[in-house]
């Protein structure tokens, strides 16, 4: 771990809340991706079966 | 060699955005991963601003790709106008979140240095008030999509709010030249190497940027996918209640 003094805070917080939205913006992305494939795939096949 | 256009079928832009997204997304977590353990862990203080420093590896790339993702809204929202493609007003559609968090870190970031070194969270500087308004635009343009039913409505309509918002997106990059006041310090990269950062904090700072760049196109391309999926739910399920 560096040194970080007195920047300490402002350091960590900018990189613990940075990654942190990062990481909830690709797997809101990937959570959503996910369904609306498997929605879509339903709805296909469901109306392919009613002709 | 194909056509750029052929991109516009939605069909042919899934089963292409497919087979690149793996890569593009591997790539973005290996120069993310690369460049900010680079920076945070093996990067020296700077004379001036010690360890603060080390935000300019999360700063400095959100702040560029939030003016940039709007640039690309506009070239998709101009693409929309100009030819109609749905791909092209999904693509803006789907990149606006990802703009509006860049934005967010750019404040967020900006706001955790300025206190340190300016002695302030937040000044009525000309480059902080642009990005702020850029921000309230991009939350303007999600909300525009979100309350209009109909796509081709909608699609036109935020296009033109892009148009708008592209003005404050050029302000924000080059706010500091226009008014030569506020606290904000000038382009951290420049092509010209005297005004550069030093390159023990450059080539981190290269390797974050290209690791914002890919994650920014790893994540459209994801979205602009679903976008398209959704689109093509709604039409079947008004399809399907029309009998």
């Amino acid at each position: 771990m560096p040194e970080l003094g007195k920047y300490v805070f402002a350091v960590l917080s900018s990189y613990g809340i940075s990654v942190g939205i990062l990481i909830a913006l690709c797997a809101i992305s990937l959570i959503r991706a996910r369904r609306m494939r498997r929605e879509l795939a339903e709805i296909e096949q469901r109306m392919r079966q009613d002709g | 060699m194909a056509s750029l256009w052929e991109y516009a079928n939605p069909r042919k832009f899934i089963a292409t955005s497919d087979r690149v997204l793996p890569w593009v997304g591997a790539l973005a977590l290996i120069c993310l991963v690369t460049g900010l353990v680079w920076g945070f862990f093996f990067t020296p203080e700077d004379y001036r601003q010690g360890a603060s420093v080390k935000i300019i590896y999360l700063h400095v790339p959100s702040a560029l790709m939030a003016i940039n993702a709007w640039l690309m809204m506009l070239v998709a929202s101009l693409i929309w106008i100009v030819r109609r493609h749905h791909v092209s007003a999904l693509a803006a559609r789907a990149a606006a979140p990802v703009g509006a968090v860049m934005t967010i870190i750019a404040l967020a970031t900006g706001a955790l240095w300025g206190q340190p070194i300016w002695g302030t969270w937040w000044v009525w500087d000309p480059r902080l008030t642009s990005f702020l308004i850029l921000l309230l635009f991009y939350l303007g343009y999600i909300a525009l999509w979100a309350a209009i039913e109909n796509d081709d409505t909608a699609a036109d309509l935020t296009s033109v709010l892009c148009l708008v918002g592209s003005v404050f997106a050029l302000l924000s990059r080059y706010a500091v030249l226009f008014w030569n006041q506020g606290l904000h310090q000038g382009a951290s990269l420049s092509l010209d190497k005297e005004e550069n950062v030093a390159d023990v904090f450059y080539l981190p700072l290269l390797v974050c940027i290209a690791g914002f760049v890919l994650l920014f196109v790893a994540l459209v391309l994801l979205r602009t996918q679903t976008e398209i999926r959704a689109r093509r739910m709604r039409a079947l399920l008004a399809r399907e209640r029309m009998g």
